[in-house]
């Protein structure tokens, strides 16, 4: 037998699976007795199973600068992920909070500015914050929402603690590997799902779309709603193809659309003009429309703003939801739910200093070899400094970014991130991983997908999971154990 | 449906369609070179001929022996026209579309691009070639038979149909021009004539049905007239454009194109084919694909994202 549980090595981190005693978890029980009873064959065949159908369904993901090569076959690993239904519920509840608590808080940003007034939220923040949208001040948006989709990324420390560790309220990327994931294991492992609980994942599209729907200016008309993708070179461009695919409706670019004289957006047609009423736009901000921002954009259409500023279109995300994703406002969130809902935070953050503040600044630069240092704005891993692992020479250079722009800059401890056992050759080794779930916000209601996208770091001891350096994915499954956590 | 997306499907179908089309001319001269005596052997610069990669092709070679010739049709970086190139483009188009087409479609064109992509080796060998080429029509068939059985037949798809069925009329012509110019017809060599124009029946899947339907043996100006007049063949140039006035028909401002159609129908059906002789085919024949790529550009025209 391949997999012997008893000799896996979790610590010094907690593992998702199986406790520090060698004994899986009650969610993770039937789980490991099934991998336990394969062959060695059979995990081998099991894996390749799993890599044959991804290159043929094509999921694939873009890395940025291979030459020819645009798309590569997404990496997922074959053993699951696990969580308990009661756990989930907790998280759940948490992540509602938050986002609830983070659009209160975009909206007063772009009108009365309450939180400052209050002395709550530093007005400077605000001042150099580069993803504040002046454009914007003075509009509400249906129901007041302006981040109708976040991505959160959480990770579980040695304790068990499960942390906030990012919000992403801009273009979030992943739920479709989510969903593409659980289709790999039904093909890979259908024994599994027989006998096993887990709660199913492919209702997302649907209710994305119910979401987009309601968001429609035009309330008595079937709404016309369109996803707009920077084109096939974008990193997501396999999502934003799977998600119009998935709700039925068209994939447009910048050039198939045309704000026209009535500030109504309209596509191109072979019939013509057609009205165009919602759009989930997968742009960032600055490319939208080259009117109001970067007059260079290509990608964006002219007007686009002036149609979304009279009400004429909804655009999903708003422009300038992207001011509460910042991770100097990230640390902010707890004193935001405070404040909008007079509530403690449920899901915390993760410790973190701000380098804005002079003694946590000094605090960062004399432990930065301990500390991992973020940029408030970067995305995708850029920019990043994870101490222990990096030289004397990057830590310097990271020290002068830092006084040079102290505002641009978090830091937090290095978190020992949980693991799962991963297969490596014919046997499985603990690697790290975190957790994305989607929080869908129409106003009316509040919907998180079921687990989320889980991301692992391959390479042995690495801590980045980003699929551009290296990363890979599992299929997260919530089991109903019917235990409390 | 939108104008670039139909633009899209378009040209998925038609780079679908070729690979297709080259796919089977390989075949059949790999099948007749076996059967002509050496030295009478036409080889493989005609079949570069006729897929119009004659200059792409001496860039980088400087005779036409059979390895290089063969490498270049099916997997040659710089031939846009290769097996290869063709599905390269098909995919990235079903990439752009994805959304539009039904999955089984898209997984149709990615797992044949990935099928001639890893197995050049074995389709390059000679007896590999046979089976890669094989496999390569049969799963053309198949993209063709899901989007006939599984995706919506609305405007998209009447889009992808006239791509294909434009792409087929273009290489009947291309391979009656070629051939008939470049075939052995000296008296000496009268026994192989029969075979060289069994094959170009043969590289347009047309010799059973013109059997069926000519009800004669082999000879030159039956093979002609059924190429191009035949109305039940669906690789004649007839049947095409036939095929293609009524796929158009329900588009909005389709009157534009069906003039087109009906000028190019019109001179086809009132020239006696059969008569024309080897110069006056060539010229006949290259009008008539100066015509197909008219009949495209008022398509894009109408139709295509300006």
């Amino acid at each position: 037998m391949s997999i012997n549980w008893q000799k896996y090595k979790s610590q010094p981190f907690y593992d998702e699976l199986i406790s520090q005693t060698g004994k899986p978890r009650s969610h993770s029980h039937n789980l490991a007795g099934y991998l336990a009873g394969l062959s060695d064959e059979e995990l081998t065949s099991a894996r390749a199973a799993a890599e044959f159908a991804i290159k043929e369904m094509g999921i694939t993901f873009t890395v940025y600068g291979e030459g020819s090569s645009i798309d590569r076959a997404w990496p997922v690993d074959i053993v699951p992920r696990v969580i308990g239904k009661k756990e989930w519920d907790f998280i759940e509840s948490g992540l509602k909070q938050r986002v609830q608590a983070l659009n209160l808080f975009i909206n007063d940003l772009y009108h009365k500015q309450q939180i400052i007034k209050d002395g709550v939220f530093p007005k400077e923040l605000l001042a150099k914050s580069v993803n504040y949208r002046p454009q914007c001040e003075g509009i509400t948006p249906p129901n007041g929402i302006w981040a109708h989709i976040c991505g959160s990324d959480l990770v579980r420390d040695d304790k068990g603690t499960v942390y906030v560790l990012e919000d992403n309220l801009r273009v979030p990327s992943g739920v479709s590997y989510m969903i593409e994931n659980r289709s790999v294991m039904k093909r890979v492992f259908p024994e599994l799902f027989e006998n096993n609980d887990i709660l199913p994942v492919h209702d997302y599209p649907s209710q994305l779309f119910d979401m987009l729907c309601a968001m429609s200016p035009r309330k008595d008309d079937k709404p016309e709603v369109v996803v707009l993708t920077p084109g096939i070179y974008n990193s997501a461009y396999f999502e934003h193809c799977y998600l119009a695919q998935e709700m039925g409706c068209e994939l447009v670019e910048g050039r198939d659309l045309v704000v026209n004289n009535d500030d109504c957006v309209y596509m191109k047609t072979i019939y013509g003009l057609r009205r165009v009423d919602v759009i989930y736009r997968r742009i960032d901000d600055l490319f939208l429309d080259p009117e109001a921002f970067n007059p260079d954009s290509t990608l964006g259409v002219a007007g686009l703003m002036r149609a979304w500023r009279k009400g004429n279109v909804a655009l999903v995300n708003a422009p300038g939801a992207g001011v509460a994703d910042d991770k100097v406002v990230y640390s902010f969130v707890p004193e935001i739910i405070k404040y909008y809902l007079d509530e403690d935070i449920k899901l915390p953050n993760v410790p973190t200093y701000k380098c804005m503040d002079k003694s946590d600044r000094q605090y960062v630069i004399e432990h930065i070899d301990e500390l991992v240092v973020k940029p408030a704005n970067e995305s995708g891993g850029y920019g990043l400094l994870i101490g222990p692992n990096s030289t004397k020479k990057e830590q310097q250079e990271c020290i002068k970014r830092i006084k040079a722009d102290p505002r641009n800059y978090i830091a937090q401890p290095t978190l020992k991130l949980s693991t799962v056992p991963t297969l490596v050759d014919n046997h499985v080794e603990g690697r790290h991983v975190d957790l994305r779930p989607f929080i869908l916000s129409s106003g009316q209601n509040t919907q998180v997908t079921t687990g989320g996208l889980t991301r692992v770091a391959l390479v042995k001891g690495s801590l980045v999971v980003n699929s551009s350096q290296g990363g890979g994915s599992k299929d997260t499954w919530i089991v109903d154990d019917g235990e409390a956590q | 449906m939108l104008s670039r997306v139909v633009e899209t499907l378009y040209w998925m179908s038609r780079y679908v369609e070729r690979a297709e089309n080259v796919a089977r001319l390989v075949n059949v001269n790999n099948l007749l070179l076996m059967d002509l005596p050496k030295g009478l052997s036409t080889g493989w610069e005609p079949i570069i001929d006729i897929i119009g990669s004659r200059e792409a092709y001496l860039e980088n070679h400087k005779d036409f022996n059979e390895r290089s010739a063969f490498k270049f049709l099916l997997v040659g970086a710089n031939n846009p026209s290769s097996i290869l190139n063709s599905l390269w483009s098909a995919r990235e188009n079903a990439r752009t579309v994805r959304d539009v087409i039904p999955r089984a479609v898209w997984e149709g064109i990615n797992s044949l691009y990935l099928y001639v992509k890893e197995n050049q080796n074995e389709g390059i060998s000679k007896r590999g070639r046979f089976g890669y080429l094989k496999h390569i029509i049969e799963q053309t068939h198949l993209v063709f038979g899901a989007l006939d059985a599984t995706c919506n037949h609305d405007h998209g798809y009447m889009f992808m149909r006239f791509g294909s069925v434009l792409e087929r009329a273009d290489m009947t012509t291309r391979i009656l021009d070629v051939r008939s110019a470049n075939l052995i017809e000296s008296e000496t060599d009268r026994p192989f004539e029969n075979i060289q124009w069994i094959s170009v029946l043969r590289s347009l899947s047309a010799y059973q049905m013109y059997r069926q339907q000519m009800g004669v043996r082999v000879k030159r100006e039956d093979v002609i007239e059924f190429m191009l007049h035949s109305e039940v063949f669906p690789r004649a140039v007839l049947y095409c454009l036939y095929e293609m006035k009524s796929i158009i028909a329900p588009i909005t401002h389709s009157e534009q194109i069906d003039a087109v159609i009906a000028d190019v129908t019109k001179d086809l059906v009132t020239t006696d084919v059969r008569k024309l002789k080897n110069g006056q085919l060539h010229q006949f024949l290259d009008d008539i694909q100066i015509d197909l790529a008219e009949i495209h550009n008022r398509l894009a025209e109408l139709y295509f994202l300006k």
